[in-house]
């Protein structure tokens, strides 16, 4: 049975026990809903929730294990001979796959009765052939191992969906008749509903930080991986990044985290006072109708796809420095791209992103502080500088590093922007590139996986990882010292 | 005394300082305040009463402006300080304010040190030449606040770290620090135990000597005691302005005897 009938099925088990616990809540206290303990719908969503919560959870579990399950059967079926030279367990096991597949589809277009499926022999037809004409095409010759194995996946797959449905919806039964059996008045049913609430937001809670914490494992492995063949010391320690994919390359990381550091640096440089600035005037000084107009617009650059950013880098901010700055001009630049120009678009894009949240918070301040100040006499400029932003300065601190965040982040605007090379210069006018454009090009290159100039993009990302980590709980720090300050 | 330049030249005593003509003040379409018409005394110490809501604030607010920061809020009429139209375009209402100070009707600490706070004003308008007679300033406002006893230790810690009252004494004392020529209180002394109401009202009374002072209050045991003058407002009118006396032994309009016995409120 396909999982969405399943999930179906369940859903309709689950309106029905609503519909059955409070129907006999109200019987049960004969007909007087001021007899029940709670109210009647409590009655029907605690059973519903018992259907549901158990059956969804055991779905969910066995959606993930059966694949496991069944390719670890299908596996012990491929003897070693099986694997030819040059092969691997891997592409086996994909052509086993494929062949199931073509199997299931065969079946499907009547090409194949199921029973002769099952049955099916390496000798008896041209399976390939068969296959092909389902839409599977199946590269080498198949093997009698290979079709013994893709027929015991297929059997045991069915076996897996048929016990699946079983009990995903005996369990939902099973806890909707428990959960009619408490059904009376006297029971509990809002504090039952409480609690089953609490624990699925505890489950949404824990499966986000699950999340994150697979993410970072899955970099931490492979990070591990690249300082096992590259010794940390180098990556950590030298100037130089030069990758080179027939070895001996040199892959230290300083080239890159000063182009990350510096093009972030001048973003901010250009995001944080125009941001900061429009914020102020938005809130404080504009009639509400400007406001009305101007706060959209600007939040609209917020939307703007950073590909878009990196093309007015590479077409217009580019040309127009090299104009000024370039060897017309003052001599200081030798092509458009440069940190200079990703610098300033990145500022662009962030210009939003700072005086949107700025603006929030700044609005957040009470008025009674504004009346305070100026009921003393002072102006409007007086009363911002010295009473509205220190008391705003906690979420604006948040928001400029939210902002440094996204700036070290950026990966579209720096490589059409920054330019490719990884150098360490003070001239804001050379070409240079980030961690990120560089863990793309790593990545994206014709390097075996395993080398380390593809690993060492794993290294790249913990770097940046934990570089934001650490400013968001410096971020936060600020925050809390603040807060506990002023509040 | 510290030569502040707010300080005015000396006035015959109960000489008028603010005089209302034919005041209208709307929200939007709300007619908050309607045909007022008062003269507020120098040196002398008037009580607003009158049910919640009837526009005590409003009224009050109009005095020094603080209404132009309502986007909605419309003043119409004359009101003059000093023979002065403060709603002439000439003025600066940031001068008016310095001059007419204002204690709200929440405490509004800002999250600044208790030192700070009270410097606001005499470091905006640079009453003090340095920073023992900035010392000076705080020290006495606090006093006058009736809460230098309880800071004097922490002067430091911020303001918003006090209690409700304590909060609201030390708006009272920011607002003095100024040196305003008049003072306007919306019931400060609502959040204040007895006896911090007590020390506030003194320094209401000592206040008396050189500024004017209005206040808003609820409390007519309070409105008897500090105040010489009376206004009752009511819906919006000013029903019945005298000597606090006669409002409160031999009132004329029956709508203010109801009130100070209690009928209507
Ligand atoms: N910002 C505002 N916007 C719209 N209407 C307002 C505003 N402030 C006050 N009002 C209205 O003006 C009228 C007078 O309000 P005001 O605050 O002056 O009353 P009050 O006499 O001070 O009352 P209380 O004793 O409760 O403080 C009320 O009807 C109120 O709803
Ligand atoms: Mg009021």
């Amino acid at each position: 049975m396909p999982v969405l009938w399943l999930i179906l099925i369940v859903l309709a088990l689950a309106v029905a026990g609503y519909v059955a616990g409070r129907a006999r809540a109200i019987s049960g206290a004969g007909d007087d809903r001021r007899a029940l303990h709670s109210l009647p719908s409590y009655y029907g969503w605690n059973v519903a929730m018992k259907v549901m919560v158990p059956a969804f959870l055991v779905l969910i579990v066995w959606l993930i294990a059966q694949p496991f399950i069944v390719n670890t059967k299908a596996t012990s079926l491929l003897p070693e001979s099986a694997i030819p030279e040059g092969s691997t367990l891997g592409l086996v096991m994909s052509d086993v796959r494929r062949v199931a597949d073509g199997l299931d589809l065969s079946v499907a277009q009547g090409l194949l009765s199921a029973g002769d499926a099952a049955t099916l022999t390496v000798g008896g037809s041209d399976i390939r052939a068969m296959l092909g004409s389902a839409g599977v095409a199946v590269g080498t010759e198949i093997t009698p191992e290979v079709l013994a194995a893709a027929q015991s996946y297929r059997s045991t797959n069915a076996t897996g969906d048929l016990l699946r449905s079983i009990v995903v919806i005996g369990l939902g039964l099973i806890g909707g008749a428990l959960a009619l059996a408490q059904t009376n008045p006297d029971f509990r049913a809002r504090n039952a509903v409480e609690r089953g609430i609490r624990a699925i937001l505890v489950g949404a809670a824990s499966l986000a930080i699950l999340t994150t914490i697979g993410i970072v494992l899955s970099l931490v492995f492979n990070t591990i991986e690249f300082f096992r063949i590259y010794p940390a010391s180098e990556f950590f320690g030298s100037f130089t990044w030069s990758p080179s994919f027939g070895g001996g390359s040199q892959l230290g990381i300083w080239p890159l985290l000063w182009g990350t550091l510096y093009i972030s640096l001048i973003a901010l440089l250009v995001s944080v006072p125009i941001g900061l600035f429009a914020a102020v005037y938005l809130s404080e000084y504009a009639g509400p109708k400007f406001r009305a107009v101007a706060k959209p617009a600007l939040e609209l650059l917020a939307g703007i796809p950073t590909i878009v950013y990196g093309l007015f880098a590479l077409l217009t901010v580019g040309p127009l420095l090299l104009s000024v700055f370039g060897r017309d001009g003052l001599g200081w630049m030798q092509a458009g791209t440069a940190v200079m120009t990703a610098g300033l678009v990145m500022g662009i894009m962030l210009i939003p992103f700072v005086s949107s949240l700025s603006d929030d918070i700044i609005n957040a301040v009470p008025q009674s502080l504004r009346d305070g100040s100026y009921g003393l006499g002072a102006t409007k400029s007086e009363t911002i500088k010295q009473v509205i932003l220190p008391a705003a300065l906690p979420g604006i601190v948040g928001a400029i590093l939210l902002a440094a965040s996204r700036a070290i982040g950026e990966t579209m605007i720096v490589v059409m922007g920054a330019g490719a090379a990884a150098r360490l210069s003070l001239n804001p006018f050379d070409a240079m590139t980030t961690v990120t454009a560089k863990i793309v090009s790593q990545l994206t290159g014709d390097a075996d996986f395993a080398s380390p100039e593809a690993l060492v993009a794993f290294a790249l990302g913990m770097t940046l990882f934990v570089m934001t980590l650490g400013l968001n709980v410096f971020a936060l720090f600020i925050v809390r010292k603040y807060r506990e300050q002023y509040d | 005394m510290y030569d502040s330049p707010l300080r005015k030249t000396e006035v015959d005593t109960n000489a008028s300082k603010i005089s209302a003509r034919d005041v209208q003040v709307y929200y939007g379409d709300t007619h908050a305040i309607k045909d007022v018409n008062v003269e507020i005394l120098d040196k002398t110490v008037t009580a607003f009463i009158g049910p919640s809501g009837c526009g005590k604030s409003t009224f009050l607010r109009t005095l020094n402006r603080m209404n132009d920061t309502i986007d909605i809020c419309r003043v119409e009429g004359l009101i003059e300080l000093d023979g002065e139209d403060i709603y002439d375009k000439r003025v600066d209402p940031v001068q008016l304010r310095a001059k007419v100070g204002m204690v709200f009707q929440k405490p509004n600490p800002f999250p600044k040190s208790i030192y700070d706070n009270v410097a606001y004003g005499p470091r905006i308008h640079g009453l003090a030449r340095n920073k023992a007679e900035l010392d000076e300033i705080v020290e006495k406002a606090l006093r006058r606040g009736a809460i230098w006893n309880e800071v004097k230790d922490r002067l430091d810690a911020p303001g918003t770290g006090l209690s409700g009252g304590q909060q609201q004494r030390l708006c009272i004392a920011r607002a003095v620090a100024t040196e305003p020529e008049v003072l306007l209180m919306d019931e400060p002394c609502s959040a204040l135990d007895p006896i911090a109401t007590s020390q506030v009202e003194e320094l209401i009374d000592e206040l008396r000597e050189n500024y004017s002072v209005v206040i808003v209050t609820h409390s007519m045991q309070q409105a008897a005691r500090v105040s010489q003058k009376t206004a009752f407002f009511h819906l919006g009118n000013l029903v019945e302005y005298g000597d606090t006396s006669q409002i409160f032994t031999n009132p004329v309009d029956p709508r203010t005897e109801s009130y100070i016995t209690g009928r209507i409120g």
